[in-house]
């Protein structure tokens, strides 16, 4: 839907060709994954655990200001390796070939309020399958925002960048909210679908629990230190989602990422889907610290190809997937972590506002892959 | 308030604290063979007993009940960065005084568990174990004169019966290809110097295989013996036979190694929805989902392309493969397969 197709060079045979070409990329990985790759996961998850308990041991004396501090940025750094780097993949499936009952999509639970059965089918099924299809994929914007140009502008879109800045600040509440499409289902033929309700209530159990664990078990525990513990847990929560929404912006709303019409999925071969996924992301550049604060995410291209493949591979995918894009002359949209939110926020706060000319006519996108 | 329902009052406190993972979750980092803990156990020693054949000494968690001389266990092993589960008989006496527990395993060709076992095990590790079962055991009323007959491996129950239970008059017949492929042979000579077993080896190399027909030669009142054999079908087959014709079939006691016959084919097969009851004839290139779905059975979906894991659904049975890479999934125990991205590969039983 961009004014240039930048795909537009490319024959269907092409397209075809590279789908084969990330199949075997694809092979490569999955004949090689192995115990290396699931002593990985099981070190990073005991990791997080023993850091979790740690800092929750140091925040009990987080009265003393050292000990906050430090308690403070332990459970931080804890929570977003259980969002990141464990949960979002696991529930991906990307460990499901361990056979591990424990570390499994079906079994897994995560530090968030929204519950991971719901939470895989808006992220895995929807989000993944219809990635960036504008009226698919409802992370495009989260439903609350515009953000691209082709999308028709509303005065309420002049509020975009605070909805975006308390979406930031609250997005584990954001995400749950998002996975029951609360704005659909608030409407009152909907309200009453027992579905709904059912669901509702998963997420309503979720949020009690987390609620109390984090700002009334913990806390009391703390004894004296109950208030310093509790604004601790608040601030790691804050910066757990702030951090997250950072990440998760950059990887499909940076400038240079495309968006989708409807219609062009409709009968989408394999090497289309390849393509859109690859014109629909957006990576960050950076230090192997920061991958893995980002839970991989930062190699969003790679986990839009390969989803299920285990998020510590994506680095060595990432070289060879980066010379397709070459080959094929594609742009391959990356940039360090402050870059890429800025150009992310820059296109919040643009499109808040109505488009500034008429835009000439844009080629529609599906006719080309079809017609190409 | 009892004190139950005090402790579980404290542990949902617990839960609290540690949603939403368990406490267990905590405790399995510092404690896996705790009491309460998922049935595990470590791995502590390997002794290779043959060139293929090696004793893994077990320290069982806390929960682990015990077992009775000739049962097998079901052990869960991580091979390649994946769990298997296999079962082996245990080895080891039920009396003995550390509280671990032997299996002796036989590395087979092809076989991932048992050449993990006999080669690469390494002291440390922890297995996941279930609780020791079957009926290859002995009576009560200790019978006057046993006769063990064995194949190979199938020693292996007979030896955990040797090492626990001393009977007056017990002979053995063992067969394995030459003499160095003998498990436990040091020890059984042993046991024959201490007039404690009489054993004949037949060396299937050079003596050609066991002719039941001529056990009569080796054993002249094996009909008047409580037996226990164990080997392999064919051996078994033959033994049933020779002691029903002989009127004596109460007296034989067989256990058959399951080889897990899969036979995985390139053009599909019968697929059974086991939950539904439906029955439906599968190519080998149609996803099990649309299989599943056309005879009516509700399937869980989501992308229907391999990506989302909304379709995982228990293998109970069979084998399938995966369409994208061509790779072959057995049923085991716990094994979920993507219904979207697998189709038969022979017959199969799909917990649906
Ligand atoms: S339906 Fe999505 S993985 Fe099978």
């Amino acid at each position: 839907m961009t004014t240039i197709d930048p795909t537009a060079h490319l024959t269907a045979e092409q397209i075809e060709e590279l789908g084969r070409e990330l199949d075997v990329i694809r092979d490569e990985v999955i004949a090689d994954r192995g115990e290396k790759d699931a002593a990985y996961i099981r070190r990073v998850i005991s990791a997080q655990r023993k850091l979790e308990l740690a800092s929750r041991g140091v925040l009990l004396f987080s009265i003393f200001p050292p000990a906050w501090l430090l308690g403070t940025a332990g459970l931080s750094v804890a929570k977003i390796m259980d969002n990141m780097e464990i949960g979002h993949n696991v529930l991906h499936g990307q460990w499901d070939w361990m056979r591990d009952p424990k570390i499994h999509s079906t079994t897994w639970e995560w530090d968030h309020v929204s519950p991971a059965d719901q939470w895989k089918h808006s992220h895995n099924e929807l989000h993944h399958t219809y990635t960036n299809v504008i009226g698919k994929d409802n992370d495009l914007g989260y439903g609350i925002m515009r953000v691209d140009e082709d999308q028709k502008w509303h005065p309420l879109h002049l509020g975009q960048p605070l909805w975006n800045f308390v979406n930031a600040c609250f997005f584990e509440y954001g995400i749950a909210a998002y996975d029951l499409e609360l704005g659909k289902n608030l409407q009152k033929r909907h309200r009453r679908n027992p579905e709904f309700r059912a669901r509702a209530k998963a997420v309503g159990r979720k949020i009690r629990k987390q609620v109390l664990k984090d700002y009334v078990i913990h806390p009391l525990l703390s004894g004296p230190s109950f208030l310093t513990t509790l604004a601790a847990t608040f601030t790691a929560n804050l910066v757990r989602n702030i951090w997250s929404h950072s990440v998760i912006m950059c990887g499909h709303f940076p400038e240079g990422v495309q968006v989708f019409e409807r219609q062009s999925v409709n009968g989408e071969t394999r090497g289309q889907w390849y393509l859109r996924q690859m014109m629909g992301s957006a990576n960050i550049s950076g230090s192997r610290a920061m991958h893995f604060m980002t839970g991989n995410l930062s190699h969003q291209i790679e986990h839009h190809l390969f989803p299920d493949l285990p998020s510590n591979r994506y680095a060595e995918v990432a070289v060879k997937v980066r010379a397709l894009f070459e080959k094929y002359e594609l742009e391959y949209v990356t940039g360090p972590l402050p870059k890429q939110v800025l150009s992310a926020w820059r296109k919040v706060f643009r499109l808040s506002l109505p488009n500034k000319k008429p835009k000439g006519k844009t080629p529609a996108r599906e006719k080309e892959l079809v017609a190409a | 308030m009892t004190s139950a329902a005090l402790r579980s009052r404290a542990w949902k406190l617990l839960e609290m604290v540690t949603t939403p993972l368990l406490p267990s979750d905590y405790l399995d980092l510092v404690s896996p063979l705790r009491a309460g803990a998922d049935l595990r156990g470590r791995i502590e020693a390997v002794h290779p007993e043959t060139g293929d054949a090696a004793t893994v000494v077990i320290r069982p968690g806390r929960g682990w009940r015990g077992h009775t001389a000739g049962q097998y266990v079901r052990i869960g092993v991580d091979v390649d960065g994946r769990r298997l589960w296999r079962a082996y008989s245990i080895t080891s006496p039920t009396d003995r005084q550390d509280g671990r527990i032997t299996i002796t395993a036989k590395a087979i060709p092809d076989g991932k568990v048992s050449n993990h076992l006999v080669h690469r095990a390494t002291p440390g590790t922890l297995i996941q174990l279930d609780q020791p079962t079957g009926d290859f055991v002995l009576p009560q009323a200790r019978p006057a004169k046993v006769l063990y007959l064995t194949a190979g491996s199938g020693i292996t129950p007979v030896m955990g019966m040797l090492r626990d239970t001393e009977f007056d008059d017990v002979v053995m017949v063992h067969c394995a290809p030459q003499p160095q492929d003998v498990i436990f042979r040091d020890e059984l000579h042993g046991l024959v110097a201490d007039k404690k077993l009489r054993l004949t080896e037949v060396h299937t190399a050079t003596d050609g295989r066991l002719d039941i027909a001529r056990l009569g030669e080796l054993v002249p009142d094996w009909a008047e013996r409580e037996t226990w054999a164990c080997g392999p079908a064919g051996l078994l087959d033959a033994a049933e036979e020779h002691w029903t014709e002989h009127g004596v079939q109460e007296r034989l006691h067989t256990e058959r190694f399951r080889p897990r016959i899969v036979v995985a084919g390139d053009d599909g097969g019968e697929v059974t929805f086991s939950a539904t009851g439906k029955t439906v004839d599968a190519d080998g290139t149609t996803p099990l989902l649309d299989i599943g779905e056309e005879a009516g059975v509700l399937m869980p979906s989501g992308c229907r392309m391999g990506i989302c894991f909304g379709c995982v659904t228990p293998l109970r049975a069979g084998a399938v493969r995966d369409l994208r890479t061509g790779e072959i999934t057995e049923a085991e125990p716990g094994v979920l397969i993507q219904t979207c991205v697998s189709a038969a590969a022979g017959p199969c039983d799909i917990e649906r």
